[in-house]
């Protein structure tokens, strides 16, 4: 690749020079290490408590629905009047615990962390290509999760017109309370979030194209890279159209518009809306809202592939087909959005095109299952917690993964459409997923952001309570969906055909709980290990990629001296020829060695 | 007082882990304590998979055997009914294998090849071959899905071929449903919410100059002929609704601004399916749930006993009361349905002078 550009010249002064202050180290840092650690701390632990939070009241509210609760009252104040979960801030939590878990955790929070920080240590760069936009796209998120915080602290509530926000739900101040300021605050901090997540996307494209150093050539990078540059490229085509709906929106609600809006009467009187569709408004929520998934699915998926080649001691399986399942994928996400909408009122014969591309992605899916699986046999696994998550994640993976099968055929959606069988299905194999993914990063590359190690035997327990409870959540929710019930229902003791569904719910939310507390286990662990935990080698993991030919302590453009050349692929791990069981990219070929993976 | 409470808690909390951490540092104490897994890691762990591999069957398991009664996937209640449901059963069995086939590889490797010093890994990159096989078989299943689900869509979506439907309009609006029929001549008259006349009782915003219009019948319960074809066109007047009817196998939103459609043929009464051993079943079960409940329940002004009945729910995000918007169907035989609808007041009749 010609692409490779060689920085050795020009940089070396760049490392020594700079005085760092208190404000220019930690606060607008420009180092792509320090915006990780900023990405992680928001964007994973705190929007992270906040969303699960709300997930853990909202099982609270369907399993013991309208029964006091001191949660509520502690945490609701006002909305839980003598302790009892108001109906509109149920749909509230609903819709910011989506929005939150969706685009702030699993979007800015997993991206932000592990782009930044792998992209350049990973492709042998200095810093990002441009560490100014990358410090303005920090803030720009910062400041997003800041006014979508604070839409809780408006008269009527933040947004709960759900977090697919579909007018004339959303647009309709007189419709329900939180479509007024609420809304507005939503939408205002959605098109920060979109401008800072396209600055952030664009320059891991640009960084990964232009800054990888000699030697490492596109099919020599890691699959973690190579998900990420893919991740970017599908968030820089479709959160634009995100922006645009959102845009349009707030022109209906504004400035009187009608793109999404016709021929309403509410509240006894007409509006004067003509012409519009909130059928348009799905077509452009979901063009973003399914590359979404995918988006918040490949990063988890490349730190996976990462973390099982590494603790495997084994080259991952089928580089190649990877390589091509994450472009079929990222391909195929762009064009199967019409499945959310099989009954949405467009036309039949589309529902029938989406269905067939919509079944298409399970097949780069169930290659890439297969590899991880390939990857194990006869591998040398290490089980550290950072393995463990990983091979939960293809586990997940493929639980969720397969009831995709009967939500994209489109006669079978006609009565699963809306229940609990797809909270189910996308809670595994998109957020647990993604989650578990979220965590094998941490857990592993811990020691190179912080140059400390995490306790392990926490990790253990964390993992094993973790992978137990998300099945206990999730696998029996899959039957009360298919039994009927929708999501989105504040209680369902109004009428008696769900009644036997209500001790399954207990067991659900009971399962639930358990699993948020041993979240504290994590934080507990995350928070002393940063502080009091044992001293990280420099290669802990006995990893091939270059972030770990990097000192531990953290400098300004990452490597003292020249920057490493690559002269092979990451996962020459067990190579015979070898005596160590790891061959690092930096190391040159022995004479007569191949490359075996071509 | 709850403040204080949730700060005990949260105290309780990481005193508990703090004394475990303590717990596990002890035990490592006389021992080499690598922060890396060690054998001892690999063994435990690589038996906890085995374990974690058993849990999930049993969960399977125990959800199929306790749950098993609760999915729709028979005793449908319309005509396109076991079509769906024959194609959920066989999806369910293709899912139900590659979950127990891949879950066993993944887990039983996981156990097998745990990590021990010394060992060292297969240096296995790639193989044609393999990768052939398991894009083809995916390919091959898929493809047999996909067009037997294509089938089924098609056959259910394409409402031209339905001879002489009843044609009722679902109309929705925050928090209600209502319908409407055509009337004698089965064709309902011109509507649009401009027209709404809240004064006059026209709240569905019915043309009252159409001649087709007057004869219609609007009404607050779904009462459906059994064993003939039903054109449903819908109607919202606010907001997005989603008409849903599980036993039918029946949904389609409600667009303001458009008429959306959905057809099908009921045939299985409301009688009928009462008498269905399986829904005697169920209705046992719920009542039994329900004497649990029983002073909660009185206190709501519900009735105690539970009769089973087809419900109209609404699914889709509406607002406040969602959770609340349901409509009875009573499915009934040609004469009973023909009785009941010459008790209605037409839509003429039922204006405000």
């Amino acid at each position: 690749m010609s692409a490779t550009v060689d920085t050795h010249g020009h940089d070396d002064h760049d490392v020594h020079h700079h005085k760092e202050t208190f404000v220019t180290k930690y606060i607008f840092s420009q180092d792509h290490k320090m915006i990780a650690k900023q990405y992680l701390i928001t964007g994973v632990l705190v929007m992270g408590i906040i969303g699960i939070l709300m997930s853990l009241m909202i099982r609270m509210q369907i399993a013991w629905p309208e029964q006091a609760n001191i949660v509520f009252e502690a945490l609701l104040g006002k909305w839980a009047p003598d302790g009892v979960m108001d109906a509109d801030i149920y749909l509230a939590l609903v819709t910011i615990h989506g929005t939150l878990m969706v685009f702030f955790v699993l979007t800015a929070g997993l991206s932000g962390t592990f782009s930044n920080l792998l992209i350049p240590l990973q492709i042998g760069a200095r810093d990002m290509a441009s560490g100014f936009l990358n410090m303005v796209s920090y803030w720009l998120f910062f400041l997003s999760c800041v006014v979508m915080i604070s839409s809780f602290f408006v008269e009527f509530g933040p947004a709960a017109a759900g977090w697919t926000i579909y007018p004339p739900l959303s647009a309709l101040p007189m419709a329900q309370p939180g479509s007024g300021s609420g809304m507005t605050l939503w939408l205002v901090s959605m098109a920060i979030f979109i401008a800072s997540s396209l600055l952030g996307s664009l320059n891991y494209v640009v960084t990964v194209i232009n800054l990888r150093t000699k030697g490492m050539s596109m099919t020599r990078m890691p699959l973690t890279i190579w998900a990420f540059f893919v991740t970017a490229v599908i968030g820089v085509i479709s959160f634009p159209v995100l922006l645009s709906a959102a845009l349009l929106l707030i022109m209906d609600r504004s400035f009187g518009t009608s793109f999404f809006l016709s021929d309403i009467f509410i509240q006894g009187e007409v509006l004067h809306y003509q012409g519009g569709s909130p059928v348009l408004f799905e077509h452009l929520f979901w063009f973003l809202g399914h590359p979404e998934v995918y988006i918040v699915l490949l990063p988890a998926l490349g730190i996976t592939s990462e973390v099982i080649a590494t603790n495997s001691r084994k080259p991952i399986f089928g580089y190649r087909a990877m390589v091509l399942s994450i472009l079929a994928i990222a391909f195929l996400s762009t064009i199967v959005w019409g499945h959310h909408m099989f009954i949405s009122g467009m036309n039949p014969f589309l529902g029938s095109v989406f269905t067939f591309t919509t079944l298409l992605i399970a097949i780069p899916s169930a290659v890439k299952a297969f590899n991880y699986i390939t990857t194990l046999w006869k591998g040398n696994l290490q089980m550290n917690p950072a393995m463990l998550f990983s091979i939960g994640l293809v586990s997940t993976f493929i639980t969720g993964g397969l009831t995709g099968i009967i939500l994209g055929d489109s006669a079978l959606d006609i009565n699963v459409h809306d229940t609990y069988f797809v909270v189910a299905h996308f809670h595994l194999v998109m957020g647990i997923s993604a989650l578990y993914g979220v965590f094998a990063g941490i857990y592993h590359w811990f020691p190179k952001m912080f140059g400390r190690m995490m306790n392990k035997n926490l990790g253990y327990i964390h993992f094993w309570v973790t992978a137990v409870c998300a099945y206990g959540v999730f696998f029996p929710m899959h039957f009360i969906g298919m039994a009927g019930l929708p999501r989105r229902y504040y209680t369902n003791s109004n009428f008696p055909l769900f009644d036997d569904t209500i001790d399954t719910q207990s067991v659900i939310t009971i399962f639930a709980l358990l699993a948020g507390a041993v979240q504290l286990v994590f934080l507990y662990n995350f928070i002393y290990s940063i502080f009091k935990g044992k001293k990280a080698e420099q290669n802990p993991w006995r990893s091939n990629t270059l972030e770990w030919t990097t000192p531990v302590e953290h400098i300004h453009g990452n490597w003292p001296g020249a920057i490493p050349h690559v002269y092979r692929w990451p996962y020459d791990y067990s190579k015979p020829g070898h005596d160590e069981d790891f061959v690092p990219q930096n190391v040159p070929m022995k004479e007569g060695e191949q490359e075996l993976h071509h | 007082m709850t403040a204080l409470l949730t700060i005990i808690i949260v105290l309780f909390v990481a005193v508990a882990i703090w004394q475990l951490v303590k717990i596990f540092d002890l035990a490592q104490a006389g021992s080499e304590s690598s922060p890396v897994a060690t054998d001892k890691d690999n063994n435990i762990n690589g038996y906890l998979m085995m374990g974690f591999l058993i849990f999930i069957y049993v969960i399977t398991i125990v959800c199929f055997y306790y749950l098993g009664d609760l999915p729709l996937t028979s005793n449908a209640a319309s005509e396109h009914g076991p079509g769906i449901d024959n194609l959920m059963i066989i999806s369910m069995v293709v899912i139900f294998f590659v979950q127990t086939v891949t879950q066993f590889l993944l887990h039983y490797y996981a156990f097998k090849y745990r990590g021990e010093k010394g060992k060292k890994a297969l240096y296995f990159s790639d193989n044609n071959t393999l990768e052939a096989i398991w894009t083809g078989i995916p390919v091959i299943v898929l493809a047999g899905l996909i067009i037997y689900g294509l089938f089924t869509w098609n056959d259910i979506m394409d409402l031209d071929d339905q001879e002489d439907p009843l044609v009722v309009e679902l109309y929705a609006q925050q928090f209600n449903w209502k319908a409407r029929y055509g009337g004698e001549d089965n064709v309902l008259g011109k509507a649009n919410v401009r027209l709404i006349d809240l004064d006059r009782a026209n709240i569905l915003g019915v043309a009252e100059d159409d001649p087709n219009a007057q004869d219609d019948v609007i009404v607050t319960e779904l009462h459906l002929p059994v064993n003939r074809p039903v054109l449903f066109k819908m109607r919202s007047q606010d907001v997005l609704h989603s008409a849903y009817m599980p036993h039918f196998r029946a949904q389609m939103n409600c667009v303001p601004g458009m008429v959306t459609q959905f057809g099908f043929t009921p045939t299985v009464t409301t009688e009928e399916m009462r008498q269905n051993p399986d829904i005697i079943d169920k209705v046992q079960n719920i009542n039994e749930h329900r004497v649990g409940r029983q002073a909660e329940i009185e206190e709501a002004g519900q009735d105690l006993t539970y009769q089973f009945d087809y419900l109209l729910l609404c699914n889709k995000i509406c607002g406040r009361s969602h959770y609340n918007m349901q409509m009875k169907i009573i499915v009934e035989t040609e004469e009973e349905f023909n009785a009941w609808m010459a008790e209605q007041k037409t839509f003429a009749n039922s204006l405000n002078k």
